[in-house]
């Protein structure tokens, strides 16, 4: 496109000092109207993550300060990383990250696929069954990780529930249980986030060329293969578009943790943003949390910036 | 942006539908099953917070309230304990809204104007501009908080001079006015985002012939731009408001006690560790905290789902 800056001037003859002042103004006018943005932007977020990464290399406690003492934190986070016996905070933070996030992702994809695909076959009643999937994205993660701790409360929800149907061995106490958590906060956020990703899936179905399918049928495709062969490879921009709103919605989860499980007692839930919220705010540990802060940065980074670059250029 | 999210819309073009009725039994059984388990958490809590309190803890929490009660919700709305407070939850769900009205209205007008101008007033490098505020929204905010911790306190201690000198703090330091710049800052990527991709498809030609016209910057962006840019308005106010009504971690980090937003106050109902726990208030408060962002999905779930699906992908 080109650009549309160059104001339609008079010609150079009538311009006088006042009128040379206002084209120039006119000119810079759209650049003056981003600034302030831009410049909250750099300040606020690129501004601050330095301030974050300089504040990582100090042994800053309570309080920051900037007494550099280079890797330490960093090369205490990289010990604590083997430390398992007993496990250490940010040991337990990695473990859990894998397996939330494995979970979570895995999850969603799988759903929100299956859901797609089925609301695909000219279901009746499409309009009414669509949004219930969808409505768990109106919510906080708080107000989800309040609705399922109740119902996985063994004294009062599911458990309880089942055993007054008549199957008394029924045994269900996971988010009771320090060890199993994390797969309630996973089950939380895959009933939250699952049904985002169908409608991903679901317009990118719609979106495909029905001239295609119809020759596929022609051809004596089963509906089966012509998923297999035909639709699902269609839809892997779409499907990496997920996966990486997935994972880095996953790295980011800390409301949910911390509701579902109830202020992740002993930090058997940790994350590592939750590990960075306590070791910062909690424990006095400002350096360390920082240092936490900065891999979580950076492992976004990683995956969103390739992304974003390729989304835009693609644009152009 | 907008043609991916409207597809949800349209009929499908599916393979013409041969599947015999066994195929379509199990295929709406399985639809209807997944709906019941999407649905069962919220039926549970609506049905937990109209039960009194033993009905909740000796019953079946699937079983309709066999002594209907609303009890639990005016206790949640008046009565119940935040933190040391007992007075409900009433004042936070003005503190959430006293924070979401002016941060939507401003991040999105900013980002209106930004659309504008990344599109059709384009400078050398506007694409890595964009691109640097895109990227602003997914970075993980706990890298930007212990900065923003040490900014907000300076902002308090001018605050506290001006009140020493004037007598009035002019909302530095103010906690709401604190939370609005927050979200306004990190929301900044994806009105722009927003607003850019849809005024991508605005013709040029009219702001061209407008501009020979004679009509300023703002002229084009009022009377031609504005007008028509209802439908990215409501998608972008809806995304905006659900995300900062839904906000925990800033509410929770920079502005704790009273003057915490609702989201906050539910934790601190929900995660109390003196006396009984009463499920059917939390309940109750859980649902007032979610009923505004469910109520916009409601009427407006299609603009919901579009800002959704604007904001992942952008084909």
């Amino acid at each position: 496109m080109t650009t549309a800056i160059d104001p339609i001037v008079a010609d150079a003859a009538v311009r006088g000092p006042r009128r040379d002042f206002r084209d120039r103004l006119r000119n810079w006018l759209p650049r003056i109207v981003l600034a302030p943005s831009f410049a909250l932007v750099l300040f606020f977020v690129y501004g601050f993550n330095i301030w974050t990464l300089l504040i990582s290399f100090t042994n800053s406690k309570a309080f920051t300060n900037l007494n550099f003492i280079g890797w330490g934190n960093y090369a205490k986070l990289w010990t604590w990383t083997f430390e398992t016996d007993p496990p250490s905070n940010w040991y337990t933070a990695l473990v859990n990250m894998v397996v939330f996030g494995g979970l979570y992702v895995i999850f969603c994809l799988a759903l929100g696929l299956t859901l797609a695909i089925l609301l695909d076959q000219k279901i009746r009643g499409e309009g009414i069954l669509r949004p219930l999937y969808l409505y768990p994205l109106a919510l906080s993660f708080i107000v989800t990780g309040t609705a399922w701790k109740l119902f996985l409360d063994p004294r009062i929800g599911l458990e309880k529930a089942v055993h007054d149907l008549g199957w008394t061995s029924f045994h269900f106490d996971w988010v009771v249980n320090p060890r199993m958590m994390i797969y309630c906060v996973a089950i939380a956020g895959i009933w939250q986030t699952s049904g985002f990703v169908m409608a991903m899936f679901l317009a990118a179905l719609r979106g495909i060329d029905s001239e295609i399918l119809k020759a596929a049928q022609i051809d004596g495709a089963s509906a089966y293969a012509t998923y297999r062969r035909i639709i699902i490879p269609i839809m892997r921009p779409v499907f990496m578009s997920a996966l990486i709103i997935l994972t880095h919605m996953a790295i980011k989860s800390y409301d949910l943790v911390l509701s579902v499980t109830g202020k992740n007692p002993g930090g058997a839930a940790e994350l590592p943003s939750t590990f960075m919220y306590s070791y910062t705010f909690t424990r006095n540990q400002t350096a360390v949390g920082s240092a936490s802060a900065i891999i979580m940065l950076m492992t976004i980074a990683a995956i969103m910036v390739p992304y974003l670059y390729s989304e835009l250029r693609e644009k152009a | 942006m907008t043609v991916a999210a409207d597809r949800l819309e349209t009929a499908p073009t599916r393979l013409p539908a041969r599947h015999s009725t066994t195929t379509r039994v199990v295929i709406y059984g399985l639809l209807i099953l997944f709906a019941i388990i999407y649905v069962a958490p919220l039926v549970v809590m609506v049905m937990t917070s109209l039960k009194p309190l033993d009905e909740v803890t000796s019953g079946n929490m699937f079983y309709f309230p066999h002594d209907l009660t609303f009890e639990p919700w005016t206790k949640a709305w008046g009565t119940t304990c935040v933190g040391l407070t007992c007075e409900g939850i009433k004042g936070y769900v003005w503190n959430s809204v006293k924070m979401v009205v002016p941060a939507v209205v401003i991040s999105s007008l900013l980002g209106a104007l930004n659309g504008y101008v990344l599109t059709k007033w384009r400078f050398p490098g506007h694409k890595l501009v964009f691109g640097m505020m895109l990227f602003a929204c997914f970075i993980p905010f706990q890298s930007v908080l212990i900065p923003m911790a040490t900014i907000l306190g300076k902002l308090g201690a001018i605050g506290q001079s001006l009140t020493d000198m004037t007598g009035f703090s002019f909302g530095f330091g103010n906690p709401t006015v604190n939370l609005v710049l927050v979200h306004v800052v990190y929301g900044l990527g994806f009105t722009t985002l927003f607003f850019r991709n849809y005024y991508e498809t605005f013709p040029t030609e009219l702001i061209k012939a407008a501009q020979i016209d004679g009509a300023s910057f703002f002229q084009i962006f009022r009377r031609i731009l504005l007008p028509n840019s209802a439908p990215i308005f409501i998608v972008t106010v809806i995304y905006q408001f659900t995300n900062i009504w839904n906000d925990f971690l800033f509410g929770s980090t920079f502005a704790a006690g009273d003057s915490a937003p609702m989201t906050v106050a539910l934790y601190n109902i929900v995660n109390t560790s003196t006396g009984v726990i009463e499920y059917n208030v939390n309940m109750a408060a859980a649902i007032i905290a979610a009923a505004p962002t469910l109520f916009v999905y409601i009427v407006a779930g299609r603009y919901f789902v579009r800002g959704l699906m604007a904001g992942a992908v952008k084909g």
